[in-house]
């Protein structure tokens, strides 16, 4: 599974401590700490903490990238922001993320096609995020028809259909479910599958446990990319026994081991 | 139209292990970026090695039809050592049989004294197995691989339940190691992870899943080779070491391989059944990825250099 380490967000408190004072090291520990946890990405979001989302993406960006050569995942929904950023990060990049939008979305595939990069997709339209399966798959078509109009491989684009907190939408985990299941057929070979994992417990109880039973539910429906928290020891686990049992890896008593050896290896 | 393109395409290649060098002769294997002779897919790597077996005691148990070939060499390593590099193979492979405990039980440093001779008598690179008996390989093989410091030998064989004292001695004394498991995939992981963690290169090791005979298994050694081949190109590092196959010893293991003519009347002669039905374990091996081969009868020892040489050449002029 491709493990984007979501921590780096001004959403966490520390980070956003560390964006306003500019503090590279608690940065750097959590870039070190997620790549040797099995992230093969970092997602780089700046949240509300700064007024000027371009510099501070930059300054994560710089920071990360004097002690990683991951993946970049730049979080960030504005297409300004985006084509200022993308082209100025060094090492490969994801653009996270665009919506399917007709509109829009063809200037992010651009902009990932220009940049040898790859995109993130979301199943949301202008009208929101959709409440039922059947729309979910629709966008998802739509995006992977434009990123083939375009040229982007599929290999470089991530399909999200979106995960609502159950507490606030208990439909949504059985129809993302769904949604998955068929999105994995859309063209051969298929596009990335993604989630913002912690998204479907939050505001709940126990949030780990049910990020990494999701997690289990997610990647036997097909889900192959996942936004997590690689920290949670727990939650990594889940889905390397996950993996494990869909034979993705081969069994021995130390499979544990053995699979974060390969991610560091690759 | 343009046919379309079916070649797979591997994200790993297995790693090359170098055995001998330096004065002395090397041999490097593995190296295969595609699954085996499909070149049109990738690099199929160094050719693969054939080894010959000797022993330092006990051949008088060997197969009728072999000892004919060696005469009396056979009851002294380093002469049989001699003879042994006289058919060209790329290395030898000496099995300390005679430090059995049941048998002759000759001491660690009889042991180390004749792999010393063997090393000085010729140039080729050498493989070293101890009798087999975990508790006398730990005493004898640590000698022996001292005896053999700085000659970049291939030792066996590291254990599930027996790695330590031979990781120990392997990194001390600069050898490459043969990692062992018997038949069971997820044990050739395990022993993997176990050299790494005792501190063992894995780029090191080159791992026997054990050799089962034409006809006594083969299927199965074949299918887990495949798997392991499989996974390697898929990146996996713990299985992406070159793979060691024993096709000698276990093919004249087998009743079709030592049977004199009067025992198998109907079965073609000893004399051609033998090295045939040995040649077509490894040759067959060839075919899972097998990138050392050991053997023992001088016909099969030039029938499987053959076919290798026929693959390697046939499947280059078509990548």
């Amino acid at each position: 599974m491709y493990i984007i380490g979501e921590r780096i967000n001004g959403m966490f408190k520390d980070v956003r401590k560390a964006i306003k004072k500019l503090d590279k090291a608690p940065i750097q520990d959590l870039a070190r700490a997620q790549a040797e946890a099995g992230a093969q990405a970092l997602d780089i979001n700046v949240g509300p903490a700064s007024d000027d989302p371009v510099k501070a993406l930059m300054w994560l960006v710089e920071t990360v990238r004097e002690v990683s050569n991951a993946t970049l995942a730049i979080d960030n929904p504005k297409w300004e922001v985006q084509k200022e950023v993308i082209p100025r990060v060094p090492g490969k990049t994801i653009i996270n993320s665009a919506k399917a939008d007709e509109g829009t979305l063809d200037n992010f595939v651009r902009l990932a096609v220009e940049n040898d990069a790859s995109l993130v997709g979301l199943t949301i339209d202008q009208k929101g995020v959709p409440s039922d399966v059947d729309k979910r798959v629709e966008l998802g078509a739509l995006i992977a028809a434009k990123a083939a109009e375009n040229g982007l491989p599929m290999d470089h684009v991530f399909i999200d259909p979106i995960i609502l907190p159950v507490n606030v939408s208990p439909m949504t985990p059985g129809n993302v479910l769904l949604a998955l299941q068929q999105l994995k057929l859309l063209s051969d070979p298929a596009p990335h599958l993604v989630l913002g994992l912690s998204n479907v417990s939050q505001g709940c109880n126990e949030r780990n446990l049910i990020n990494r039973t999701y997690l289990t539910m997610a990647v036997s429906a097909g889900m192959d990319a996942a936004i997590l928290d690689p920290l949670d020891t727990e939650l990594m686990n889940a889905g390397i026994a996950t993996e494990l049992l869909q034979q993705k890896a081969i069994y021995c008593d130390s499979f544990l081991d053995a699979y974060r050896m390969k991610v560091r290896a690759t | 139209m343009k046919a379309k393109d079916t070649a797979q395409r591997w994200s790993a290649a297995i790693n090359t292990v170098t055995i001998g060098g330096g004065a002395r002769k090397s041999v490097t294997i593995g190296g295969a970026k595609c699954i085996p002779w499909m070149s049109y897919e990738g690099d199929i790597g160094n050719r693969p090695a054939v080894g010959i077996e000797i022993w330092d005691a006990g051949a008088d148990a060997w197969a009728e039809e072999i000892r004919k070939q060696y005469g009396k060499v056979t009851s002294d390593p380093v002469a049989w050592a001699k003879r042994a590099a006289e058919l060209k193979p790329d290395l030898l492979s000496l099995r300390l049989m005679g430090t059995h405990p049941d048998t002759t039980n000759r001491s660690p440093a009889d042991a180390a004294a004749v792999v010393k001779a063997v090393l000085g008598a010729v140039d080729l690179p050498l493989i070293v197995w101890g009798c087999g008996v975990s508790d006398k390989d730990n005493v004898v093989l640590p000698k022996c691989s001292e005896a053999a410091s700085g000659q970049n030998c291939l030792f066996g064989s590291a254990t599930e339940k027996n790695y330590r004292t031979i990781v120990a001695a392997c990194l001390a004394d600069g050898h490459k190691l043969i990692a062992e498991s018997p038949l069971d995939i997820n044990i050739a992981k395990q022993v993997n992870i176990l050299a790494h963690d005792a501190g063992f290169a894995l780029e090191n090791i080159v791992i026997f899943p054990t050799t089962a005979a034409m006809g006594y298994g083969f299927e199965y050694v074949y299918s887990i080779m495949e798997r392991a081949r499989l996974a390697g190109l898929g990146g996996d590092p713990l299985l992406k070491q070159p793979i060691l196959c024993d096709a000698g010893i276990e093919a004249w293991r087998a009743k079709e391989a030592q049977a004199p003519d009067d025992a198998l009347p109907n079965a073609g002669p000893a004399a051609e059944r033998g090295p045939l039905w040995e040649t077509l374990t490894a040759v067959n091996y060839l075919q899972a990825g097998a990138d050392l081969i050991i053997l023992r009868h001088p016909k099969a020892v030039m029938a499987v250099k053959e076919a290798i040489g026929r693959l390697h050449s046939g499947a280059a002029s078509i990548a």
